[in-house]
């Protein structure tokens, strides 16, 4: 019960965190930032798009990680943790792919063109869709939890790709702008922080997500688990 | 400034907005379900196992 009560406040205070960090970055980044010389003010839509990918990378690693773990240990929290992990990742990539077609409609003045980038994104989506219609299709929970374990742990070939996919093929989206990618003075120093101190909100957020997907999952065990039980009497 | 490039700006926000609340909606929505599955499932044994 302690246990439970320290869980739901620590996931509270997470919320309330992130959401001061969201507010307060959203301020600075409508009122602190001056427009972008070339790109005026839809450049902005930088510090959702690039974040959003950031986070959704993180939640596929996570997946990867517990999937592996999972056919190495056999535990169904680990099977738990990369089911959720996928699904609060598709959130994020979903964020990702429709800010970066609003974006490209004015500065390309295309919604969408099949770029190397833009295609692994998509791609690297649909996997991971298919990851969570291929859980729903399979009944039995350790034959379910084993064929989606290598299911994720290929489908990360795609995050992979197409976080190369810029620096590989040079086609319409543009190549790496962050420090961390080797990419000196391509960006004014403030607009990259803002970038980092949105992915630090949006990991805050997908932290919170993934808490309570994690608790769902654990719910739907225990759903399964009674079942059994009332067929059983 | 060019207003439709401040237009789209504001859809894009909007949209990340829009699709992070959209899915806290869809998890609620199904917190709510599992709940009053696991409830009626508990129930049920309970009655169940009284008979």
């Amino acid at each position: 019960m302690k246990e439970n009560n320290f869980r739901r406040n620590t996931l509270y205070g997470l919320a309330v965190l992130a959401a001061l960090l969201l507010a307060r970055n959203l301020h600075v980044i409508l009122r602190g930032l001056p427009d972008e010389e070339e790109q005026g003010a839809i450049y902005r839509i930088i510090f959702f798009h690039l974040p959003a990918f950031f986070t959704a990378a993180v939640c596929y690693l996570l997946a990867l990680v517990s999937s592996a773990l999972y056919l190495v240990k056999r535990k169904a929290r680990y099977d738990a943790l990369a089911a959720a992990a996928t699904e609060v990742g598709l959130a994020f990539a979903a964020v990702n792919l429709i800010t970066g077609m609003i974006w490209a409609r004015i500065i390309w003045g295309i919604w969408w063109t099949w770029d190397a980038r833009l295609t692994w994104a998509l791609v690297c989506w649909l996997v991971y869709a298919g990851y969570l219609m291929l859980r729903r299709a399979i009944e039995d929970p350790s034959e379910r939890a084993r064929n989606s374990a290598v299911l994720s742990i290929f489908a990360f070939v795609s995050v992979a790709l197409t976080w190369k996919a810029i620096e590989w093929w040079r086609t319409q989206h543009p190549g790496p702008v962050l420090r961390i990618r080797g990419a000196e003075g391509a960006m004014d120093p403030a607009m990259e922080s803002m970038i980092y101190w949105n992915w630090l909100a949006l990991l805050l957020v997908g932290a919170v997500l993934l808490a309570v997907r994690m608790r769902q999952e654990q719910m739907a065990r225990e759903i399964d688990a009674l079942r059994r039980h009332a067929h059983a009497l | 400034m060019d207003e439709r490039n401040l237009t789209y700006m504001f859809y894009g926000l909007s949209a990340a907005w829009l699709i992070l609340a959209g899915y806290v909606l869809s998890l609620a929505a199904r917190e709510k379900r599992l709940k009053r599955q696991l409830d009626n499932l508990k129930r049920m044994i309970e009655e169940r196992e009284r008979k």
